[in-house]
């Protein structure tokens, strides 16, 4: 029996399509569409439940030292109030998940994880914890994600409190419709956006329907995933996952190979340099090309396609790829093996699109 | 949902409509648009191409997903709709205006259901 977020019963009067994900009943588009939606995020403002990902607290005077031994990024210099992505490894360099951070004090974060992996997260985790430290899952939160151009505007008017104005930081304490939220600037769309942590269930029903109707568009998983991919943003399962670590999905920035030991460095080191690389590849002929389809140069076999879709902003048939290195040059004509049909595709450069950092105009 | 009383229905959700000399139009209904979400591609056989009751002659690709559409019946395709190739949704707009396929020479229909029968069907899934 799939659990249901504290919006489950606004997304059926909006007339969302619910769909079994991670164990959640979850709205996959509302009545405009994906393409409408994903167009709407781009150009003005949508909304996301995403009341299904995992919030978790990790506290204790050894917090730091058990993040910097968990997880792949070094968070020695992160200042209270600042966000860092970070992938979490298994011994031999695949990744367990990967994750945001959240600073609130030397001695307290907040995990933010996929839905789909937060129970072995958990597990994972708490066998690994040392010393004078404790970790407890936020149950009782909703997450929205905001997303668009028109959110700064339309947020900053319904704020009371400070909303954070850098990129990869967040407040406290912000009142959204009389609710008091923690407000990021993050996403995962490409698109400038926050995202709302509520910590309950009425406040979450209040804060979605103050910004609906401020003309925030209902959005569901799809233009969600669309989305991402269009901004170039890995999928854990996709882009990352058990067998393929960081480095190889191109998020070796985050991996701070320099940094006292870490579960996984050991890993990352056998492995030694990539046999794949990470692309954009853009349809050139006609047809979606979808994940898992092989691309080829001729008649050799050079990489897969971890992730392909329609992109209504860009309005193209593209995606991501794993391709032999030297396949990986931007401008390199390949095709894919769409159902038996050859379609031809061109390696591009990441992301697509993606503003997120960017401030848009007040 | 709409269901057009002159056409005939397949329990893969496409419609056919008999006309005069031993041809059809085809297409996909209400239905299949609807739970295919917004099509963006769509790949069609060629003119001369067999059909066969109950096979794959085309192809519909939504944002969401792909779909094979199979052949109420067996004969020979007469004509494609071409404009559908640049403008899939179309068939999201209009499914029984934006026929597939006219075929000709058939030869045999599949197990197809009236508009009354196929009400019936949907109501059971």
């Amino acid at each position: 029996m799939e659990k249901k977020t504290a919006l489950y019963d606004r997304h059926v009067e909006l007339g969302g399509k619910m769909v079994p994900f991670a164990g959640y009943l979850m709205p996959v588009q509302f009545k405009k569409g994906i393409k409408e939606e994903h167009i709407i995020v781009r150009e003005h403002a949508g909304m996301f439940d995403c009341s299904h990902m995992g919030l978790a607290r990790v506290d204790g005077p050894d917090a730091l030292a058990n993040l910097n031994y968990l997880l792949t990024n070094r968070f020695d210099n992160m200042k209270d109030g600042d966000c860092s992505y970070a992938l979490m490894l298994y011994e031999d360099g695949g990744c367990v998940d990967d994750l945001l951070v959240y600073r609130r004090n030397q001695n307290s974060y907040y995990l933010i994880l996929n839905a789909s992996n937060t129970a072995k997260d958990i597990d994972w985790i708490c066998r690994h914890l040392k010393g004078d430290v404790e970790f407890l899952m936020c149950e009782s939160y909703s997450l929205l994600a905001v997303q668009g151009p028109a959110v700064l505007k339309i947020m900053s008017e319904m704020a009371t409190g400070t909303l954070p104005t850098k990129y990869y930081t967040f407040t406290d304490n912000v009142d959204i419709a009389g609710v008091k939220c923690l407000v990021s600037r993050t996403g995962y769309t490409g698109s400038f956006g926050y995202e709302i942590f509520i910590p309950n269930d009425e406040g979450a029903v209040i804060v979605w329907n103050a910004l609906l109707d401020k003309g925030v568009e209902p959005c569901g998983l799809g233009s969600r995933d669309t989305l991402r991919t269009e901004a170039g943003l890995p999928l854990y399962g996709h882009e990352t996952s058990e067998e393929i670590d960081p480095v190889t999905a191109g998020l070796g920035f985050f991996v701070k190979m320099d940094k006292d030991d870490f579960i996984g460095k050991a890993g990352l080191i056998k492995r030694g340099t990539p046999t794949k690389k990470r692309v954009g590849v853009k349809v050139t002929g006609r047809g979606i090309i979808r994940e898992l389809q092989d691309v080829y140069d001729g008649d050799k076999k050079v990489g897969v396609v971890s992730s392909g879709t329609f992109m209504a902003w860009i309005n193209a048939s593209a995606g991501m790829a794993f391709v032999d290195p030297e396949f990986a040059e931007i401008g390199k004509q390949l095709e894919v093996d769409v159902r038996g049909r050859r379609v031809p595709i061109e390696i591009v450069k990441l992301p697509f699109y993606n503003v997120s950092r960017e401030d848009p105009a007040l | 949902m709409n269901i057009k009383s002159n056409l005939k229905y397949s329990k893969t959700h496409e419609w056919v409509e008999e006309l005069d000399n031993n041809c059809a139009l085809m297409g996909l209904d209400d239905y299949s648009q609807d739970q295919l979400g917004e099509l963006v591609y769509i790949t069609l056989p060629e003119v001369g191409d067999a059909v066969t009751v109950g096979e794959s002659y085309a192809d519909v690709e939504s944002v969401k997903a792909v779909s094979d559409v199979f052949s109420c019946v067996t004969g020979t395709v007469a004509e494609i709709n071409e404009e559908l190739v640049d403008s899939p949704e179309k068939v999201n707009e209009d499914p029984y205006g934006a026929w597939l396929v006219k075929v000709e020479e058939i030869s045999a229909y599949g197990e197809l259901m009236d508009a009354d029968e196929y009400k019936e069907y949907l109501s059971t899934l």
